[in-house]
Parts: structure tokens; sequence; C-alpha cells
């Protein structure tokens, strides 16, 4: 076994990091912080640990075959996908470049998140009327003037707003 | 590290998880609004996927899925309650939500063989804990019918709350420090969305339930059967 992270470990890193997300195909792995390491096994032999954004994220699947047909198509003959679970994914994880592609998408990235607690609870009637943190900005017209309209949207990982100043409805990278 | 894994809380976790994400799958295409429809489809989601883990760790997640038998099922018997009307789907949800919340933040914080799937879930949790809790404000300080509604929700799974705090094997929980966490976590919903905390029938209000034994309410099995029909008449099928 190979320990500590050789050249070619980098170079094969860089490789499975450049794999888009299924889901957000403007990002890259890499970029939403769901690869954590690739162990060279053998001459032609990897490991690679990936770990879901949410436990039941069903683009795992999809991710772990791009990684490798990326992998088999620079010269590695077995390539294994370990799920990791350890440490939990944060979208701290996501870098300041997936934050920016995310926004350019038409997605509101998520804001850092203070602590790893849960969320703080909002127990108005209806929707969301004061939030404590900073606000989430429209990605069309850069307003904070937002509102939720539901936790949860198109994906497990996001939820609906809508821009009270241009009026269009938007996903935001909910914080996790 | 390697810890051995204690199959029987490894199922009751697990499928406490796997029978209310089938419930809750059940919403779709008939939830009230759209974005309940993708809010409860996305929390069943997320409970489907933490099935898959904790399920593994106790064997082959398809074959425990929807090769057992009832009585071979571990999970609360709350969870396997039908959906009723939506103020019974969020009063299963805020009992439910508010436990799972609780006790994994307390696995997280240790280091047994269910803290990396606690401490990933927790995060999750905190958001299905807080979409029944603003359901419940909603609905039950909300028109005199649904306010209405709400509380017999609430009453009528009153009974089944009870088994959420009794010990299970290999987890190394207080249940009754945990009942009070909920009680107080509960019943201040419960004020705030001017409902009144259950009594609950003076036969045994808190002893019912024993879903952790294998025993289960009727509507389980009808459940079951739909569950597990697919994979039972085509075994090995794939797409």
């Amino acid at each position: 076994m190979v320990t500590g992270t050789t050249t070619l470990e980098a170079e094969l890193l860089r490789v499975a990091g450049s794999v888009p997300d299924p889901e957000l195909p403007v990002l890259t792995l890499q970029e939403l912080g769901v690869l954590r390491a690739v162990h060279l096994r053998d001459a032609d032999a990897v490991e690679v640990e990936l770990t879901p954004t949410y436990t039941g994220c069903p683009a795992l699947e999809a991710m772990s075959v791009d990684i490798e047909r990326a992998l088999h198509e620079h010269g590695i003959r077995d390539v294994t996908v370990r799920t990791v679970l350890t440490p939990a994914w944060s979208t701290d994880d996501i870098t300041p470049e997936g934050r920016r592609k995310l926004r350019e998408f038409g997605i509101a990235p998520p804001r850092v998140r203070r602590d790893s607690g849960p969320v703080a609870l909002e127990l108005g009637p209806t929707r969301t009327l004061t939030e404590e943190t900073e606000p989430v900005r429209c990605p069309h017209c850069g307003s904070a003037d937002t509102e939720l309209l539901s936790r949860f949207s198109s994906t497990a990982c996001k939820a609906l707003r809508r821009c009270l100043a241009c009026r269009e409805p938007f996903d935001h990278f909910k914080e996790l | 590290m390697t810890t051995t894994v204690p199959t029987t809380a490894a199922l009751a976790l697990g499928d406490d998880a796997l029978v209310l994400s089938h419930r809750l799958g059940e919403w779709a295409g008939r939830a009230p609004v759209l974005e309940e429809e993708v809010a409860l489809a996305n929390i069943a989601l997320d409970l489907l996927g933490q099935a898959r883990v904790l399920l593994s760790l106790a064997g082959d997640e398809d074959e425990l899925a929807y090769l057992r038998e009832e009585r071979a099922f571990r999970n609360l018997q709350l969870v396997e309650q039908p959906n009723g009307d939506f103020a019974h789907t969020i009063a299963r949800q805020l009992f439910f939500s508010t436990y799972q919340h609780l006790l994994y933040a307390r696995l997280a914080a240790g280091d047994g063989p269910f803290a990396p799937l606690a401490a990933k879930a927790v995060k999750e949790v905190a958001y299905h804990r807080d979409h029944a809790e603003q359901w419940t404000v909603r609905l039950g300080d909300g028109t005199e019918v649904s306010h209405e509604r709400m509380q017999r929700a609430c009453a009528a799974l009153w009974r089944y709350t009870g088994e959420m705090f009794q010990p299970v094997e290999g987890l190394d929980v207080e249940g009754e420090k945990l009942r009070a966490d909920w009680l107080e976590s509960v019943g201040d919903v419960l004020r705030r969305a001017t409902l009144t905390l259950p009594e609950g029938p003076q036969s045994g209000a808190w002893t019912a339930g024993a879903g952790r034994q294998g025993l289960h309410t009727e509507p389980f099995g009808r459940m079951l059967a739909e569950m597990q029909h697919l994979h039972r008449s085509h075994p090995g099928a794939t797409w």
C-alpha cells in the first residue's frame, strides 16, 4: 500500500475532480468538494474516496460511473470508488470558484455556516420573515430582497426562493 | 476504528427510516400543493438514503427491505401509521423528526458505529424537523378547521410516541432523558401552535407500541405488500 500523496495520485485526483456533477454540470466534483482522495493501490489500480452531499443523493452512482470512466480513459485499469461519510460533507466544502459558477448558473450559492449546529428554527406562520444571517441574494439581479417559498426544491440540496425585486423564482443551494 | 455493529439497533433505525420514507412517498401525486409534493418527496429521499446505509450495516439492503416478513421489521409503530389527512402526516413528522434529530445528535456526539451516519443525517433531519414544526404552527394557529384537525391528529398518534424512548439493544442512549427533551420540544411547538399536549388514554398511554419487537399494526402489512410486491414478483430483475 502506498502512503502519502504521490505525484501520480495528485494527477489522478485532478482527473477525477474535473468530472462534472451529473445534476449541476456547471460544477466539477472538485468544486463541489465531494472528492476526498485518490489512493494508488497498484501500478494501474486506484481507490477513490467519494462523499455524498446528502445521504440519499441519487447522483452518487452516476458520479462513480463518471469517475471510473475518466480514470479508465487516463489509463487506469482498475478503479474502485468507495463512499465515505466521515467527515460529513458540508456546503462549506464548495470552493469559491464553485460558488461563483453556481451564481452564474442562476442558483444562489450557500452562505458560509457559522457552526455545524442545527438550522435556526423560524416559526413564522407562513413564509420566512426574518433572516438572522446574511441575506440570500437573487442570482439574477443581485437583490437581497428575497423570500423563501419552500425549503425543498428540485433536488434535496436546494430550497426554492423568489426575488421580490425582479420577481424571478430561483433555487438556493441551502446550507448543510 | 472497527466496532461491531449492533444488528438490532441498525435494523431498528434503518426500518424507521425505510418505512417512513415509503409512507411519505405515498404522497407523490396527491400532496395539497406542489411545494409540499416536492418537500415530502425530498424528506422521503433523505430517509431512504439513511435507510440504505443503516440496513447495509445489518446485511444486504435489498434482501432486508424486500424479503423480510412483517414480524421481522423493527420499526416503530408510529412510522407505519397511514398518512391520514395532511395534519396526520405533519403530526407524525413532528413526533418522529424531533425524536430522530435528538437521537442522531446524541449518536453523532459519541464514537459508536452509528456516529458517521448520524453526524451526516442530523443535518438533514434538522430540515425535516423545521418543516414539521413550521407546519404544526401554521395549521394549529390557522383556521378553526385546521386547528381542530391538527389537534385530532396529535391525539390519534400520541399513543405511539412512548415506544421511541424504550431501550434498544446496542443504542447507548438514555431513554428518559431523551423523552424529557422530546416532551419539552414538542410541548413548546404545540403551545406556539395554540394546541394542547395530548394526555393519551389511561390504559398505558406510554406503553402501547411494540414495533421494535416485531409487532405491528394492521395497516403495516398492506404497506409492505405494496412495497415488496414488485421485487418479489420479479426476483433478480434489473432495469
